[in-house]
């Protein structure tokens, strides 16, 4: 087997376990799309707290964006339904990038604790103006246009599309991780003086790290929108005390850094806390509250965090040097 | 090159509060130059690399490199133009392998948008290979840099700067913490990057034996100011020097 067909073989199993699934369960189906979700939410928020070392706590705000843009888009273009939402999606996946490049100019300047503090207003403050314009609903919220299939054909719709949305971000990563961008990221969060003093060019980077981010985030936003059938200005879109909050435990539960951990790390979360729902009613949050300080307490480095400095080989890290020293090179 | 000079540093003073770092420091060099940098701790070395390289603003004078003001760029801009530093306390990529350190560190002067996604062609992959067994750290390629000895990472960051490709090199204590047996063996590198890589050096340097080896002319600083210019030997028995040195100032 050679090592690129071994490498794809989780993705391969993966892949036809998600079709299968939502015929599987067809209960859960909503619960599944949101586990797709959950894993883009990891994911985009690894490219800057992992790969980059800046830890975001504004992502949810492109999330927000994208769901209301992509609400407003279907309400007002005058489109029929499939149109409509694609011209949502579209426009999702393009306004939350211009913020992100325009907030990136003035946010991305600071640092470390700083950069964090930051970004922790942008999804407070949107919330806040979201349940206050009346355009888009103010504080009741929005509805988003009936889907025209028969019903439940909806649940499975929004499912494919999710995992859809998922697995494009997760390639899409993969491709830019494993060339100069990937390389550049991690130069930045090694010793971004460093970096500059080698000529990089930083804010270039920096900028287009979270506009990805941004870009993905806005879609799914636009789909959960959908799936759910209602926004709330601060419970759904700019929910940062739950999904804000979930995308950084589910990265560093994985293992931040790694293009695997947050997908490992959304995964376990997402069943962990919909089991705790399921049979721990009403302590939920506690236990939640739990599993949060378990994880950071004894996983810091997160699941393949853990496992790669436990067995470095496994996931080529060479330790020794190699074995050339021996005829003299 | 128009006048023959590729650095021109024109009485540039810099000031930290009261502290002046640097009073009215004129230097210059020339192309495929080896220039050595001299003085006691706290004379103001480091302060006057950080003042040419723009890591920070300076108050008065004026810097030009290939004939370009450089005075008022940033860091980056400068590294770009093909002006590079190293770092006393020696700064490399830990958490990626020695080879990707290598990979990150070629020029940025051309870089496009489009090449932010790109891969790493394999020639770049060949010239990393060539400079790693040129400083001798071929055998660890695959290794984290942060796994490196200090001496190591050092010898890593020498290649870093020679994958960058630049014009001068400004080297802070390049051989600070490195095992004397292996000094030697440094000097040599640093002579054939001069000669064969035509890149112009100027060097911070304490070990005294290294500086007089190594450059071709000297420059001696003392509290903030310069106390004195010319060949090695000149400078090894200038009075003032040996007095600055020997803290009778």
């Amino acid at each position: 087997m050679t090592e690129s067909v071994r490498k794809l073989l989780p993705i391969l199993a993966i892949g036809a376990l998600a079709l299968v699934a939502p015929y599987v369960l067809p209960d859960y189906r909503i619960q599944l799309a949101l586990l797709w979700i959950m894993i883009l939410f990891a994911l985009t928020w690894d490219i800057m707290g992992g790969q980059m070392g800046y830890n975001s706590f504004g992502n949810i705000l492109f999330f927000g964006l994208g769901m209301y843009v992509c609400a407003v888009v279907q309400r007002d273009a005058g489109l029929s339904y499939y149109p409509g939402l694609f011209a949502g999606l579209a426009a999702a996946a393009v306004l939350p990038v211009v913020v992100a490049a325009v907030l990136g100019s003035g946010l991305l300047g600071l640092r470390g604790h700083y950069f964090a503090i930051g970004t922790l207003g942008l999804g407070i403050a949107a919330g806040e103006i979201a349940s206050g314009w009346d355009y888009i609903g103010a504080g009741s919220g929005m509805v988003t246009p009936l889907y025209p299939g028969e019903i439940g054909a909806r649940q499975t719709f929004f499912y494919f599309a999710s995992f859809v949305l998922a697995t494009v971000t997760f390639l899409a990563l993969r491709r830019i991780y494993s060339g100069r961008f990937g390389l550049a990221v991690n130069a930045i969060r090694d010793d971004e003086d460093k970096a500059e003093a080698m000529g990089l060019h930083t804010t270039r980077y920096k900028t287009v790290a979270w506009s990805v981010s941004a870009f993905f985030l806005g879609m799914a936003g636009g789909l959960v929108g959908n799936l759910n059938g209602f926004i709330d200005p601060r419970d759904v879109a700019f929910a940062g005390a739950t999904y804000g909050v979930f995308m950084v435990l589910m990265a560093i539960l994985g293992g931040k850094g790694t293009l695997w951990g947050p997908v490992i790390g959304a995964t376990i979360f997402h069943i962990t806390q919909e089991v705790f729902w399921t049979y721990l009613l009403g302590w939920q949050r506690v236990a939640l509250g739990l599993l949060i300080v378990v994880i950071v307490v004894f996983f810091p480095q997160g699941i393949l965090g853990w496992a790669k400095a436990r067995y470095p080989e496994r996931f080529g890290i060479r330790v020794e040097a190699a074995a050339e020293d021996a005829d003299g090179r | 090159m128009s006048d023959q000079t590729m650095l021109v540093v024109d009485n540039v003073s810099k000031r930290f509060g009261g502290v002046v770092a640097n009073a009215d420091i004129s230097i210059q060099v020339k192309p495929g130059e080896i220039v050595g940098l001299i003085g006691p701790n706290g004379s103001g070395k480091t302060t006057l690399f950080n003042s040419i390289v723009g890591f920070h603003p300076i108050d008065s004078g004026s810097i030009q490199f290939l004939g370009e003001d450089i005075s008022r760029l940033r860091v980056p801009q400068i590294a770009r133009r093909g002006m590079l530093r190293t770092f006393q306390q020696t700064r490399v990529y830990d958490g990626i392998s020695c080879m990707n350190n290598m990979r990150i560190s070629v020029p940025h002067r051309a870089a496009r948008m489009r090449d932010m996604f790109a891969h790493v062609p394999p020639e770049i992959d060949e010239r990393a290979e060539e400079l790693l067994e040129f400083v001798g750290l071929f055998s660890k390629r695959h290794l984290l840099a942060g796994d490196l000895s200090f001496g190591q990472q050092k010898l890593l960051e020498f290649a870093m700067a020679l994958m960058n490709g630049p014009k001068m090199l400004l080297l802070d204590e390049p051989t600070a913490g490195i095992n004397p047996t292996l000094i030697n063996g440094l000097i040599d590198r640093l002579r054939r990057a001069n000669a064969d890589m035509g890149i112009t050096l100027l060097v911070i340097e304490h070990n005294m034996r290294v500086v007089m080896n190594l450059a071709q002319r000297l420059y001696c600083l003392a509290h903030g100011e310069m106390l004195a210019e010319g060949a090695p030997e000149q400078i090894q028995n200038d009075e003032r020097v040996i007095a600055a040195y020997l803290g009778a100032h």
